[in-house]
């Protein structure tokens, strides 16, 4: 990649290695002196931690892999021998549990980030895009991890989750079978959920690099939303950010090790530690809280639509559910064709910033219904709330593009940087 | 500001998400007791987890596995080696094939796990008018309340209410879901005879029996606790070393 | 490689002040790393319930002089030997000096015992499995085990006296519970 005139370093080891393969030279432009915007806040942290969570959870992983046993009749003794008897078992065990949560709330705060100071837009469409394949993928290997312990929920949750795809037309039985690789979700599924639990979050990692690539390749977007104009407004990466980062890093950490030491199941459900018994379900399926919010959404539909005035079904419940859910995913990764204000960040857009609020609140709510069963009032406010994420990208975003007024934006960074010392 | 608002909703949001999660029905509110092992600091009363061990031993085990735990996890309670040896050697291990190709019978020994009440699920049923006492393993642990349900369900038995139509060989019990456990009152006053002198009421062997079992769901709670105080002191010192630091770097530009 | 950045003007004492800062924290920060880094390591060590099965009882009642046994202790081979007087005798005939690992018969084996000899079954040079326990196997020129990867040959004390092997076998810690019992491990 760093091909063109290179600087030689002083090291003969260095120099020696560099110059066959320049990977100190492409580290020292891309993390040394890469120019970083001198504005961020401490939500620009939030790439970086989830990095760091993806590191963590690998590492962990592939340490209790080594430990863990994909079998049915063993997978849940070999998960309580890593608590009692693996040395440091426990402490893998937890980190790896807390750190999925960890990870998603890096993630979540990371998007919001984007969609607060608008950097999905243009030129950035390709990252945001790479971004949410990154947020799906997540979900995969978050779901397929979720099934390995074989608890009750790991069993039951993957029963659920799997039927989702019974809702396809025509072949969706035949899709849920070879999902299974038998009648039920038994030993087959296991292996195959380990298999693939195993190997997404490499493919994440490589999704990752180019989503990296990309960020680097058109520069870091900022709190003001403006384009860099020169070097007055950028920083090097290191050492600027990369202390701030590590700073903020060892911050998340603290509460990430609150929830290992002194929470180590807050997150989680008590049928988690019960083995699968694929006779009795359990009363009350929950997902992680990462997946409430969709699953909230899943559940809203609870009406076969029709063509009007006719009793033609043209979408059944079932179906209507899934492709929401899947739907809303699509339309964050469409937000950018959706989003056509010329300015990128909230700060400058009083409208969009109410509306975005909104759209918060309406994912806390749908989080807080996905938790709880399928029974009024909660079926209702959940659709309400469904309602208003749909009609976020669907409507206010589109109409905002066009009426919301122009506001005037500083002339740069570096101006509105000293304008604010001054004060 | 607006951003402090957001980000204050989005813990909000989290920590809602993660307070328990009833299921559908009635919900039983469960009395809260003082546990030793409670807080950043608790630990298991030693004294609690031998009574508890013994009641388990004498009461419980009659039904209950406990095939998580061996009898060389018993040294977390304090046990010696000789006295593990002697607990283990009470109880007959089916083990095999040997030679000629038969099971045979042996003392047990500190590497076996709990011998099991029970050939296997079936046989426990069968034993029990159908019902299948549950292994105790994990119980606390995968019981909405922990310790607080084992304690309320020991103690939670009595005559049912005149309007509940009790089925045939349920027993009435205040604190299980539904109401009706197949399980009798396991417990009356004086069932052990407790060897430190504590008077075997029923809330003492409850209280003993679910400190035990609390311990017998997570053996590595001390440690994950001691663990931590270390590990949060370390982070608190380096996130002011590193705040510290980055004012430094950051300092030249302002 | 970011001095650049930093103005030139700092005072020395700022600096020195500055540098200590920098170096306490990357050391702070390497001590977490290397200690997190330990639970990492220390999770593939042997666990507790392996720990636990580290001793083996074996009857050995049913061995006549000449026979040995093959048992399994924590996964390995351990052959257990009833030698003849012949084979004691030849073992105890052996000047010790002329050997590549000295070590005289009598420290092999248990006192008054001197006709069971144990031994862990794994060749010193690289780990095979020797033969010579069945009575069909050979036995080496040396009536004890030969080791069939690389031409080891044990004596009848498990010496080894050809071959690249640089040491004896391995004589594990074994005790005898009774006459007809022993306990390794």
């Amino acid at each position: 990649m760093a091909h063109g005139p290179r600087t030689p370093f002083a090291n003969p080891v260095v120099e020696w290695i560099d110059s066959r393969l320049p990977v100190f030279t492409f580290m020292q432009k891309e993390y040394g002196v890469f120019p970083t915007p001198k504005n961020f806040n401490y939500f620009w942290n939030f790439g970086a931690l989830a990095m760091v969570m993806l590191m963590t959870m690998i590492a962990t992983g592939v340490v209790l892999a080594m430990h863990y046993t994909a079998n049915a009749g063993m997978a849940f003794n070999s998960v309580e021998r890593i608590m009692r008897d693996v040395n440091y078992g426990w402490l893998l065990r937890y980190m790896h549990m807390n750190g999925a949560s960890m990870f998603f709330v890096a993630v979540y705060i990371h998007i919001f980030r984007g969609l607060y100071y608008g950097s999905y837009k243009q030129p950035r469409e390709l990252l945001w895009i790479l971004g949410i394949v990154i947020f799906l993928l997540m979900m995969a290997t978050a779901f397929m991890g979720y099934t390995l312990p074989w608890s009750q929920m790991s069993g039951w949750g993957a029963t659920v989750i799997t039927s989702l795809f019974s809702a396809v037309p025509l072949v969706g039985d035949s899709l849920v079978a070879w999902l299974w690789g038998g009648f039920s979700v038994d030993n087959p599924t296991l292996n195959r959920f380990f298999a693939l639990h195993y190997l997404l979050p490499f493919v994440i990692c490589a999704v990752v690099f180019l989503h990296v690539w990309a960020l680097h390749v058109v520069g870091s977007n900022n709190p003001l939303g403006i384009d860099v104009k020169g070097p007055q407004d950028t920083l090097p990466f290191n050492p600027y950010y990369t202390v701030k980062d590590t700073f903020g890093l060892s911050v998340f950490l603290i509460v990430y090790a609150f929830l290992v030491f002194y929470a180590p199941t807050l997150l989680t459900h008590q049928d988690h530690f019960i083995p699968f018994n694929p006779m009795v379900t359990p009363p009350h399926i929950v997902p992680e809280w990462y997946f409430l919010p969709f699953y909230a959404i899943l559940r809203a539909v609870t009406f076969d639509i029709t063509i009007p005035f006719t009793h033609i079904i043209l979408v059944e419940a079932k179906l209507g559910g899934v492709l929401a859910m899947f739907g809303a995913i699509v339309l964050l990764a469409v937000l950018p064709w959706l989003d056509t204000h010329p300015v990128r960040s909230a700060r400058f857009r009083p409208w969009f910033r109410i509306a975005l609020i909104g759209l918060v609140v309406a994912l806390c709510v749908l989080g807080y219904v996905g938790a709880k069963p399928a029974e009024q009032p909660w079926v209702m406010v959940g659709q309400a709330a469904a309602l208003y994420y749909f009609a976020f990208f669907l409507v206010i975003v589109p109409w905002l593009s066009k009426k919301e007024p122009v506001a005037k934006l500083p002339n740069s960074i570096h101006e509105a940087v000293l304008a604010e010392k001054g004060k | 500001m607006k951003i402090k608002i957001l980000l204050s909703l989005c813990v909000a949001a989290v920590i809602g998400f993660s307070g328990p999660v009833h299921a559908a029905g009635e919900h039983i509110e469960l009395p809260k007791q003082q546990w030793s092992f409670d807080g950043m600091t608790g630990t298991f009363d030693r004294g609690a987890m031998q009574r508890g061990f013994q009641v388990y031993k004498q009461v419980c085990s009659a039904c209950h596995g406990l095939n998580r735990l061996s009898y060389r996890n018993l040294a977390a309670l304090g046990y010696n080696e000789a006295e593990i040896k002697a607990i283990a050697a009470e109880a007959t291990i089916t083990d095999g094939p040997n030679d000629e190709g038969e099971m045979f019978e042996r003392p047990g020994r500190p590497s076996d796990a709990f011998k099991k009440p029970f050939a296997n699920d079936n046989a426990a049923r069968y034993a029990n008018n159908g019902a299948l006492p549950p292994d105790l393993s994990l119980i606390v642990r995968s019981r909405a309340g922990g310790p607080d349900y084992v304690y309320a369900l020991m103690t939670g038995y009595g005559d049912a209410p005149a309007d509940v139509k009790m089925n045939e060989g349920m027993h009435y019990n205040k604190y299980f879901p539904g109401h009706q456990i197949a399980m009798a009152a396991p417990l009356v006053a004086g069932a052990v005879t407790y060897g430190d002198g504590t008077d075997a009421s029923v809330e003492q062997m409850a209280k003993d029996v679910a400190t035990f079992l609390a311990w017998a769901s997570e053996p590595v709670m001390e440690i994950r606790k001691q663990t931590g105080i270390k590990v949060m002191i370390f982070l608190l010192v380096f996130s002011v070393l590193m705040y510290a630091t980055k004012r430094k770097v950051w300092k030249d530009l302002h | 490689m970011t001095d650049h950045t930093l103005p030139p003007h700092d005072a020395p004492a700022d600096a020195a002040r500055r540098d200590f800062l920098y170096l306490t924290t990357g050391a702070v920060a390497a001590v977490g790393a290397g200690i997190t880094g330990w639970s990492f390591i220390d999770s593939m060590n042997p666990a507790a319930d392996t720990l636990a099965l580290s001793t083996t009882e074996v009857n050995i009642s049913g061995i006549e002089p000449g026979q040995a046994i093959l048992v399994q202790w924590r996964g390995k081979p351990v052959f257990v030997r009833r030698r003849t007087t012949k084979e004691i005798e030849e073992a105890k005939a052996v000047d010790v000096a002329t050997l590549r690992d000295p070590q005289a018969d009598a420290v092999r084996v248990k006192e008054g015992k001197e006709e069971w000899l144990v031994l862990v079954g794994i060749c010193t040079h690289l780990g095979c499995v020797p033969l010579g326990t069945k009575s069909a196997e050979p036995k080496g020129d040396f009536g004890g085990w030969f080791c069939p990867c690389h031409g080891s040959h044990y004596d009848t004390a498990g010496r080894i006296r050809k071959g690249p092997a640089p040491r004896n076998l391995e004589v594990p810690a074994y005790s005898f519970v009774s006459d007809t019992v022993i306990k390794i491990g």
